[in-house]
């Protein structure tokens, strides 16, 4: 965030943010979830890799949320997996910020032919299954990424190829939304009159566009990109749920979740396994969510919540 | 449209045929020369550019015959001998379309009566705990809902059973997983629509012609207030589909879901561009239908200008 934010968004936000009680809540258990993500393995030490003998144990004080099928730390894997969904949901929603932003941005600039063919371009890929492509796409080029990586950098490196291309392409199908909202804001604000004071002025179209509207949009995209991110979590988890996503042993919530949901059966259901992931999954998404819907009232005076 | 159909079929075809491996290559020690001989069979044995032109119906095949999609052939599955695809898909379709369609009727109504009820109780302790509980649904994925639902409602009630595709009594909780999160969207989206149009001044005159609440809201209110709801069907119906595929597989139900993920990592090229043709289809006749549907219910809205 640059120095100008805070005099960008419209005075008043911050204290109408603070007045709303849920928002405060949802902000906390955010600032929690990612200081558990983040501080959590110097804190309490334990491994989410290492396998013990000591499988399905129930939660104890030793295993804050039991074991797996392998003997590892549930907390731990919680833990892991938190870093790795937060960091695919923030980078992801990034990416789809900065894409759908610049062709929101030029779409409702340039108006006229150009705007109506973006924006039908849109409209197409509204109306196609992207998850879908995008399974395909990270099956696909997972696969090609693993054996380009494993020839010229060595294996170390192997492990992320999915976390960079889930993050690239997640980024990359949920950008749509974020490039509508932003070019309808920019159709009302370049009709307005400081657009015609540079414009007479002689500045040049990228100029205003990145001087004088940009700094107009940081409301809205910001709204926009808490929002985004929980839907990129949620992406996230469903690809690796399908086992398309981030590959064993690395944890993400997904396959955490994953894992869970299969030894819920008849004849032992291991609860922990999926209530704990779960649990912690949906205070983020809730949190992110809680606090979007309240920036987004907070922006916009007119709307009350 | 039908060009977007066939650009989508080519993305995944040579997506599918770029993977490393073949279709043929997992088999058990298959000498290299059969292999060869099945790749002629399926007419894989080309280029990339060739195959793709002989699925499409644009090129002879081996048999010196156009037979694509074309002509209407979905052309076998390599991975499940002796069945067609179109046969395969046959078999599932139903079934992932009743699954579909279910979850669609209970978001819907569900989700408008949801929506209304905390609209006009506005500021009340209805308007606020259904807006959390909506909430929560989102924040929610269905692959943790499911299996709570199966937890509760089949381990520890028996009410009803785990999973498999058998009685009426076993579509109940795979729809209402599927439709979970949809009712929570739908619900919103109604009730904030629903409070912008209750703020409108017909609503006003309405009740100074002395109408009842009841008639207010039946005649006049859930007319306007439902449009952004019926625009969201179209992006409902995606939803549904990719969300199926997961509903699918947590209660093992016979759709096309499995097909889609197994062809994918059988290398099955024409299964796999069969699942997707038959996604895409779905999704585009029911956002035609969705925009019909929008003019038809607000005079406002014109498809053609003048």
């Amino acid at each position: 965030m640059n120095s100008e934010a805070p005099k960008l968004a419209a005075p008043g936000v911050w204290s109408r943010l603070l007045a709303n009680r849920t928002a405060v809540v949802g902000m906390l258990a955010l600032a929690a979830v990612i200081l558990f993500a983040l501080a959590g393995p110097a804190v309490f030490h334990t491994d989410p890799y290492t396998t013990t003998a000591d499988q399905f144990a129930w939660p104890s004080a030793h295993h804050f949320f039991g074991t797996d099928i392998n003997g590892r730390d549930v907390f731990a894997r919680v833990m892991e997996g938190a870093r790795i969904s937060l960091l695919v949901g923030f980078s992801g929603a990034v990416i789809s910020l900065v894409v759908g932003t610049a062709y929101g941005m030029v779409a409702g600039y340039a108006g006229g032919r150009t705007d109506s063919i973006m924006m039908r371009i849109v409209e197409i890929l509204y109306a196609i299954p992207r998850l879908i492509i995008i399974m395909l796409m990270i099956f696909v080029f997972d696969q090609l990424a693993k054996h380009a990586v494993q020839n010229f950098a060595g294996g170390a490196l192997v492990g992320y190829t999915t976390v960079f291309l889930l993050v690239m392409s997640l980024g990359l199908i949920e950008w749509l939304t974020m490039a509508r909202i932003v070019r309808g804001q920019v159709l009302s604000l370049k009709a307005q009159q400081f657009v015609t004071a540079a414009r007479s002025l002689g500045q040049s179209h990228a100029r205003i566009l990145v001087k004088h509207l940009l700094p107009n949009l940081v409301g809205i995209v910001i709204v926009y990109l808490t929002l985004t991110i929980p839907a990129v979590i949620l992406d996230e988890s469903f690809l690796s749920f399908l086992g398309l996503g981030i590959q064993p042993p690395q944890a993400s919530w997904g396959t955490l979740l994953s894992d869970g949901s299969q030894v819920v059966n008849p004849i032992k259901s291991y609860w922990w396994l999926l209530v704990f992931p779960a649990a912690i999954m949906s205070i983020t998404l809730l949190a992110l969510n809680f606090v979007g819907d309240a920036l987004r009232d907070a922006l916009d005076p007119r709307r009350k919540g | 449209m039908i060009g977007v159909l066939l650009c989508v079929v080519a993305i995944t075809f040579v997506l599918v045929r770029l993977a490393p491996g073949g279709p043929f290559t997992s088999e058990r020690n298959l000498p290299p020369h059969i292999q060869e001989e099945l790749m002629k069979r399926f007419n894989l044995n080309g280029s990339l550019l060739e195959s793709l032109a002989t699925y499409v119906g644009v090129k002879r095949n081996a048999t010196g015959h156009y037979s694509g999609l074309l002509q209407g052939d979905f052309q076998p599955s390599t991975k499940y001998r002796g069945q067609s695809v179109r046969e395969l898909i046959a078999q599932t379709l139903p079934v992932s379309a009743t699954l579909g369609g279910i979850a669609f009727l209970i978001a819907t109504t569900l989700g408008v009566w949801l929506g209304a009820l905390a609209a006009m109780r506005h500021n009340t302790i209805v308007d606020t705990a259904s807006m959390f509980a909506a909430l929560a649904m989102i924040s929610i994925p269905t692959f943790v809902t499911g299996p709570l639902l199966v937890l509760v409602f089949a381990l520890w009630l028996r009410w009803l059973p785990v999973g498999g595709w058998d009685s009426v009594r076993s579509l109940l909780l795979p729809s209402i997983t599927l439709a979970g999160p949809y009712i929570a969207y739908i619900a919103r989206l109604m009730r904030s629509s629903m409070l912008e149009v209750l703020s409108q001044d017909f609503v006003r005159t309405a009740y100074a012609k002395g109408l009842t609440e009841r008639r207010t809201i039946y005649r006049h209110v859930l007319k306007v207030a439902i449009l952004p709801v019926v625009s969201f069907t179209g992006p409902l119906a995606a939803n549904l589909l990719t969300g199926s595929i997961v509903v699918e597989r947590i209660f093992n139900i016979p759709g096309m879901g499995p097909f889609f993920i197994n062809s994918m990592l059988n290398h099955d090229a024409f299964l796999l561009c069969g699942v997707v043709i038959v996604y895409c289809t779905l999704l585009v006749v029911i956002v035609l239908a969705t925009d019909i549907s929008y003019s038809l219910l607000d005079p406002r809205i014109r498809l053609y200008d003048e």
